[in-house]
């Protein structure tokens, strides 16, 4: 059994944590830049090389084997799947269909007509849409690379209960008619999705790894950027002052500061990263990253175009709450995860 | 022949248009390639998931950007 444990404990490091490549990059910071790691500038110069060479190699397999899988759960069969369920469950189940389901901002409009017109409640297409960005599979697998499985873990599962729950609220609101009317006006055909061989799979989710880094390879040099800084010239007394435990407005601060921003979650952990070693607590991290991926201009932007400003400011409150709940809770029992 | 682009206009969209432009040119097809917007006829097709690829009023590939031969096959089949 210790066998067992240490033989998985060693993939983990050596795949997950790829601790073998941080060794590399030290040698090479020391001996070749000639920088001490000890020093500011060799443990910016460090964090900086191996959080770069991590982040993109983890980001472009996962994406690469997460795509594929999507490629099983298309919207409209979501929907499908989703009309055959009803109450809590259909909820429970369209925050775990959002997870896989792949969709981006640009289609929130017509998946939101689609489930609507189909007769879901609008609580399970909320359901769908808090988690869809909030749980990214690949950024789960990133979470226990950076930090550790228990803390991954915990983050799937919050974020599945802030997504039923939400979505249970809305429900309970009864805020359909802040639905604009159109969307209950628009007939969606029942049409079966071309077959797709494993050759289209394959080339799908080769094609989503290229998009996606190179629509994110921007922000994750940005996030290691002001890691690495972070990490090596920013006094833990000063952060830990501002986002530690001593101030008890942290999670709110993380919080405000997040919302606004619109980065992707894989830019945003090596700050996250960089943060804990600090001494900032985790839930306060948590709450930067949710508060960042859940909610997005953008996508705020395209679901005015089907609901009415009282829904959108209902929906916006609840992940906000949600958010400050998770972050409080996650500093209470950071003992149990860290 | 009659293809249509299917898409609120976004990035992906004009992506798969110009992909289907080049497909057509290469294979000498007469095919008239039209650009449909507006959600609702997007929705009659059935299709939550753009761009999609609209051949003579079949969808052939819908919710991601293909290879240019996979619009050709589709255009041939």
């Amino acid at each position: 059994m210790s066998g067992v444990v240490a033989f998985f404990g060693w993939l983990n490091d050596a795949l997950l944590k790829m601790t073998w490549l941080n060794d590399l990059v030290g040698q090479l910071v020391e001996k070749v830049f000639g920088l001490p790691l000890d020093g500011r500038a060799g443990a910016s110069v460090q964090f900086f090389i191996y959080d770069t060479i991590k982040i993109f190699v983890l980001l472009s397999t996962l994406i690469f084997v997460i795509s594929y899988v999507q490629s099983f759960f298309p919207p409209e069969r979501t929907r499908r799947i989703l009309g055959r369920f009803s109450g809590v469950w259909a909820n429970v189940l369209g925050a775990l269909l959002g997870t896989i389901t792949p969709f981006c901002s640009c289609s929130s409009i017509p998946l939101f007509i689609g489930f609507t017109s189909a007769g879901l409640p609008i609580g399970v297409t909320f359901s769908f849409l808090i988690s869809s960005p909030l749980v990214d599979l690949a950024s789960v697998i990133l979470l226990a690379s950076i930090f550790n499985w228990k803390i991954a873990i915990a983050y799937v599962v919050v974020g599945l209960i802030l997504a039923v729950i939400g979505g249970t609220l809305i429900s309970a609101l009864k805020l359909e008619r802040f639905v604009e009317p159109f969307v209950y006006g628009t007939h969606m055909a029942e049409a079966d999705m071309p077959e797709l061989t494993r050759r289209d799979r394959l080339s799908f989710a080769w094609r989503a790894v290229l998009d996606i880094v190179k629509k994110v390879w921007p922000y994750v040099l940005a996030g290691v950027g002001i890691g690495a800084v972070i990490h090596g010239w920013i006094p833990e007394s000063f952060i830990s002052a501002i986002l530690g435990d001593r101030n008890p407005f942290s999670v709110v601060l993380a919080t405000i500061v997040g919302v606004p921003m619109y980065a992707d979650i894989f830019g945003t952990l090596p700050i996250a990263e960089a943060l804990v070693t600090k001494g900032v607590g985790i839930g306060t991290v948590l709450a930067f990253m949710m508060a960042v991926t859940a909610l997005s201009l953008p996508s705020l932007i395209m679901l005015k175009k089907v609901v009415k400003t009282p829904l959108l400011a209902t929906f916006f409150g609840i992940v906000v709450t949600g958010i400050l709940v998770i972050g409080y809770t996650f500093n209470a029992f950071s003992g149990l995860l860290l | 022949m009659v293809v249509k682009i299917l898409g609120p206009g976004c990035m992906n969209c004009q992506k798969l248009e110009a992909l289907a432009r080049k497909a057509v040119d290469e294979l000498g097809l007469d095919a008239e390639i039209v650009k449909v917007d507006d959600y609702a006829d997007i929705m009659a097709y059935g299709i939550m998931s753009t761009p999609a690829l609209v051949v003579d009023e079949q969808v052939k590939i819908a919710g991601f950007v293909p290879s240019l031969d996979q619009v050709k096959a589709a255009l041939r089949a």
